[in-house]
């Protein structure tokens, strides 16, 4: 089976009906995607599937054939977002983190936080309490950290 | 698992072995996960092309089967014509499951729970099924005969979704514990015309038109009377989720609400 990897093509010999998840931590290495629940609900998984945010703890490999994967991994540790979660201090145990930023890259160029929180419904974070979560996506945009009435919600 | 790539494909092979299809994995992984999943031979149909589309064919709003979420919000189409099914997209899981949950799962799959189910059965949608011998169209209504079951065949894929035009204004409320990610406890769709047309979920085995509370309505307009019947009719689910005196409380609001705000 074929599919593109963080740009690159790559082959594989696997069993069809394994998890997406397993396939790229176990036969590519590439750990920095997380399991937290193993079941849709907490998005610590999430990878881009042709640029659309996944969970890939419910995903048969066999649903990525000639599909682009992208996981935390292309970012290759630079990328803006990956330095305000630092700096917003939106990362503490880090397991969401990884989720949290490849669901916050398919938001358009101008997000409001509605349009943050929806991005992001679908992940969940035990430690920041988010206010710090949508603070770091809203700055990398370089959007107002208000939400659309005016409240100052994550200042 | 398999994996098939047309749908005369599938339908071959459904023909020939038994094998249960996938179309998002987003229920059925979710069991596979958790180990509750009986079925041990997948027919993965992801890659049916012919099953994605939406479109409009003579009067009716055609749902491909593997129509996700995600595509139902960014239709123009369903937007204009069935916008109480957008409202309910927009309410599923996280981004996340709307890109992969798709509506013929959502119905194949069978929870009451399901949440395009009422507003399905309020717009008397027809769920076609087809097979190698040949096609038909039930009515979603008529779809299920139980808790869970269907009276689609093992050799049967659901290939799409007919709507037919829906006059009046439409409605849709869900109420339940975590707008993203919990599976909804009570979820009402209806369509305020003449005769308005009322669905709910999750109050009984199965989704459930209130046809006796629809003709109370229809004939004398009274929301009270209305209320009254609603309670004799519907039997909610007493499950983990909520008690039954609870979920009777909430449905019978979620009435007088959507009877003011489409007055
Ligand atoms: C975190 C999370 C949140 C969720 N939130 C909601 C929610 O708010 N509301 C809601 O209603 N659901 C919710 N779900 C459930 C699920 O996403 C939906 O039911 C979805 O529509 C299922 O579609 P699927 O394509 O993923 O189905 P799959 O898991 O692929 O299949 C489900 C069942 O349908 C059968 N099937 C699928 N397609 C066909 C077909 N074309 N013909 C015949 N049989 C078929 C399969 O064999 C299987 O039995 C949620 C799930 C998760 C993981
Ligand atoms: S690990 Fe995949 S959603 Fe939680
Ligand atoms: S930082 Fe710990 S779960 Fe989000």
């Amino acid at each position: 089976m074929k599919f593109t990897l963080n740009g690159e093509t790559r082959e594989i010999a696997v069993n069809p009906a394994t998890r997406l998840i397993d396939v790229l931590r176990e036969e590519f290495g590439l750990t920095g995607t997380k399991e937290g629940c193993g079941e849709g609900e907490c998005g610590a998984c999430t990878v881009l599937i042709d640029g659309e945010p996944v969970c890939s703890c419910i995903i048969p490999v066999s649903q990525v054939a000639s599909a682009e994967v992208t996981t935390i991994e292309w970012l290759n540790g630079g990328h803006p977002l990956q330095k305000l979660f630092m700096d917003e201090v939106g990362a503490q145990c880090g397991i969401c983190t990884p989720g949290m930023i490849m669901a916050a890259l398919s938001l358009g160029p101008a997000p409001t936080l509605d349009d943050v929180r929806t991005a992001l419904a679908g992940n969940l974070c035990r430690c920041t309490g988010y206010a710090a979560i949508y603070r770091a996506v809203l700055k990398w945009r370089g959007m107002p950290l208000e939400d659309g009435a005016g409240g100052a919600v994550v200042a | 698992m398999r994996s098939a790539t047309s749908l005369d494909d599938a339908l071959r092979i459904l023909r020939d072995e038994r094998r249960t299809p996938v179309a998002g994995a987003t229920d059925l992984y979710v069991a596979l996960n958790f180990g509750t999943l009986e079925q041990k031979r997948f027919l993965d149909i992801w890659a049916v092309e012919e099953l994605r589309g939406i479109s409009e064919r003579g009067d009716m709003l055609v749902l491909g089967a593997l129509a996700t979420y995600t595509s139902l919000i960014r239709s123009p189409l369903v937007a204009r014509r069935l916008p109480m099914l957008v409202e309910a997209a927009r309410q599923v899981g996280g981004v996340q499951i709307q890109n992969r949950g798709t509506v013929g799962g959502n119905i194949a799959n069978g929870s009451p729970a399901g949440d395009s189910l009422p507003v399905l059965a309020a717009a008397d949608a027809v769920v076609v099924l087809r097979s190698v011998d040949g096609e038909r169209r039930v009515l979603l209504t008529q779809y299920y005969t139980g808790y869970r079951a269907t009276v689609m065949r093992p050799d049967e894929l659901i290939v799409a979704i007919e709507v037919p035009p829906v006059e009046g204004k439409q409605w849709f409320r869900k109420v339940g514990t975590r707008a993203a990610q919990a599976i909804s406890k009570i979820v009402m769709a209806g369509v305020r015309s003449s005769h308005p047309r009322i669905a709910f979920g999750s109050v009984a085995p199965t989704v459930v038109r209130v046809s006796r509370t629809e003709r109370v309505l229809a004939s004398t307009g009274d929301i009270d009377e209305g209320a009254g019947v609603l309670a004799e009719e519907i039997a909610p689910i007493d499950d983990i989720r909520s008690t039954a005196e609870y979920r009777l409380r909430v449905a019978t609001n979620l009435l007088r609400r959507f009877w003011a705000e489409t007055s």
